[in-house]
């Protein structure tokens, strides 16, 4: 709560600094002038469509990651020797630089956002991946053998012991995942110039619309903020159940 | 009884290594079944020789590494000052709980935003060229840091504190001898990530606009379709982050005994 009222105060303060040309008007624009370009936004530049478009290409990548990725988690925990034999590769190509090739995949699957999904797929499916396997392999051994020696089927093993065990991991590369997913198509959006949110940024500061970029940054920045407070909230209500 | 389990564990290794080697093999021979092919246009998968070629001119030719220092400048200019202004506004926020609470849920959320879309804004501020790329480069390594240099103070025993405070330490003595030695592995663990993210974001905005650097390069071999030229940079920049990373982390670890 006080924490609005200090950024409301900044841009008072801001306000003042570039109506007394403090600051030129050309780099910094008065908030007011930003706040008059928020319903243009809206109604001439299309913010509604671009945003469902950024949030169709983060849901459709995600779900790929998720589909995907998790029955190869699984496949790294059966047959163990492969995971321990892949575990390391998987952690350095979490943190290797991959949406640095998007230039081959604009050329495979060409400038749309077909590439920009590929792209937050392949960026997402890591830390799924890695997050099964690891919370798979945490299941202590002892579960297992009272299931089997109770005679459980391995559906049953699958949905009564290891699901419910490995879930707090399997949640935390879900949430890695969307994290990751989302940065990737707002980031590869701005730099080709396609698709959702990052064009329109991008666009925007192409046309030099000043006010009316620093209103479109201003929203992507709101948009991801309470994109990522739903998925604490979720995580936290799934948690507890 | 200790032999035999080292036995075994080497068996392990020597399998696991197999497996390793196979997997390169066969991702390597399908790649080039699939650039000799004709599948795919041959532009866009380059044979590997090829590209060796291009990895070998490249790191002989003297007009490659003003690219290699320009990047490596920004990066490590934006990291620092990011690493910095992240430990003290961390401290300042475990001095300040009221500071923190106000301004914590605000610096947790936009942590994990994607920070490219400040680049139009920092372009306008900083300019085109060096400035707008150390800019991004800071704000992203700030989060990082930040985060994990606040979450340490709150972590910090209280006891050291008030032994601190019987001996009239001033604040800058606080600082030195009670904070920082309890947060340098928090602070050198987020520095890891710190530093990938921030190299990403720097090259990120080279690709959008700038005359000079890795970034720029990657671009450039695109827009003229040399592919296997591009190539050749993506390769060596992944092998710099990857050898960085692994660097961070045997640090972090070292921090941590």
């Amino acid at each position: 709560m006080v924490g609005i009222l200090i950024i409301l105060l900044a841009a008072l303060v801001l306000e003042l600094a570039v109506q007394t040309n403090l600051i030129s008007p050309f780099t910094v624009p008065a908030p007011s002038s930003v706040l008059r370009e928020i319903p243009v936004l809206f109604a001439e530049e299309n913010l509604i469509g671009f945003f469902i478009t950024t949030m169709f290409i983060i849901f459709v990548a995600s779900l790929l990651s998720f589909v995907i990725g998790t029955p190869l988690g699984w496949l790294l925990w059966k047959y163990e020797i492969f995971g321990k034999a892949y575990e390391g590769w998987l952690g350095a190509i979490f943190s290797a630089p991959i949406v640095l090739l998007y230039p081959i995949f604009l050329v495979l699957f060409g400038r749309g956002e077909l590439t920009i999904i590929v792209m937050s797929f392949l960026v997402g499916v890591t830390p799924i991946i890695l997050n099964t396997y690891v919370g798979l392999k945490n299941v202590p051994p002892v579960y297992i053998k009272v299931a089997t020696s109770f005679g459980m089927s391995d559906g049953e093993l699958f949905r009564k012991v290891l699901l419910p065990a490995a879930l707090p991991s399997l949640f935390t590369g879900i949430r890695l995942s969307l994290i990751y997913t989302m940065i990737n198509a707002v980031a590869i959006e701005f730099l080709i110039s396609i698709g959702g949110l990052g064009y329109l940024v991008g666009d925007l500061y192409d046309r030099y619309d000043i006010p009316g970029m620093y209103a479109a940054v201003a929203f992507v920045l709101i948009a991801s903020i309470l994109f990522f407070y739903a998925i604490d909230q979720c995580e936290k209500r799934l948690n507890r159940k | 009884m200790k032999n035999k389990i080292s036995r075994k564990d080497r068996e392990q290794s020597r399998k696991l290594n197999l497996i390793r080697v196979i997997t390169i093999f066969v991702v390597w021979g399908a790649y080039e079944l699939l650039s000799h092919s004709g599948l795919v246009f041959q532009g866009v998968v380059p044979s590997s020789v090829d590209v060796t070629k291009s990895i070998f001119s490249m790191i002989t030719d003297s007009e490659f590494y003003p690219h290699v220092v320009r990047t490596l400048t920004e990066e490590l200019a934006g990291f620092g000052i990011g690493t910095v202004s992240g430990v003290f506004i961390g401290i300042l926020f475990g001095t300040m709980p009221f500071l923190a609470k106000m301004m914590n849920p605000w610096v947790l959320y936009l942590a994990p935003s994607p920070k490219i879309i400040f680049l139009p804004i920092l372009l306008l501020l900083f300019g085109v060229d060096m400035g707008s790329k150390i800019a991004i480069s800071a704000i992203t390594a700030f989060f990082p840091v930040a985060i994990a240099t606040y979450t340490g103070m709150l972590h910090i025993k209280p006891v050291y504190l008030k032994v601190a405070s019987n001996f009239n330490f001033s604040p800058a003595q606080k600082i030195a001898k009670v904070y920082l030695p309890a947060l340098v592995r928090p602070i050198v663990a987020s520095m890891r990530l710190a530093f990938g993210t921030s190299f990403i974001v720097t090259l990120l905005a080279e690709i959008k606009m700038s005359n000079l650097g890795l970034g720029h390069l990657i671009i450039q071999y695109y827009e003229f379709l040399e592919v296997d030229k591009m190539y050749a940079v993506l390769i060596l920049t992944f092998i710099f982050a990857m050898v960085a990373n692994g660097l961070m982390g045997r640090l972090s670890e070292s921090v941590r005994h």
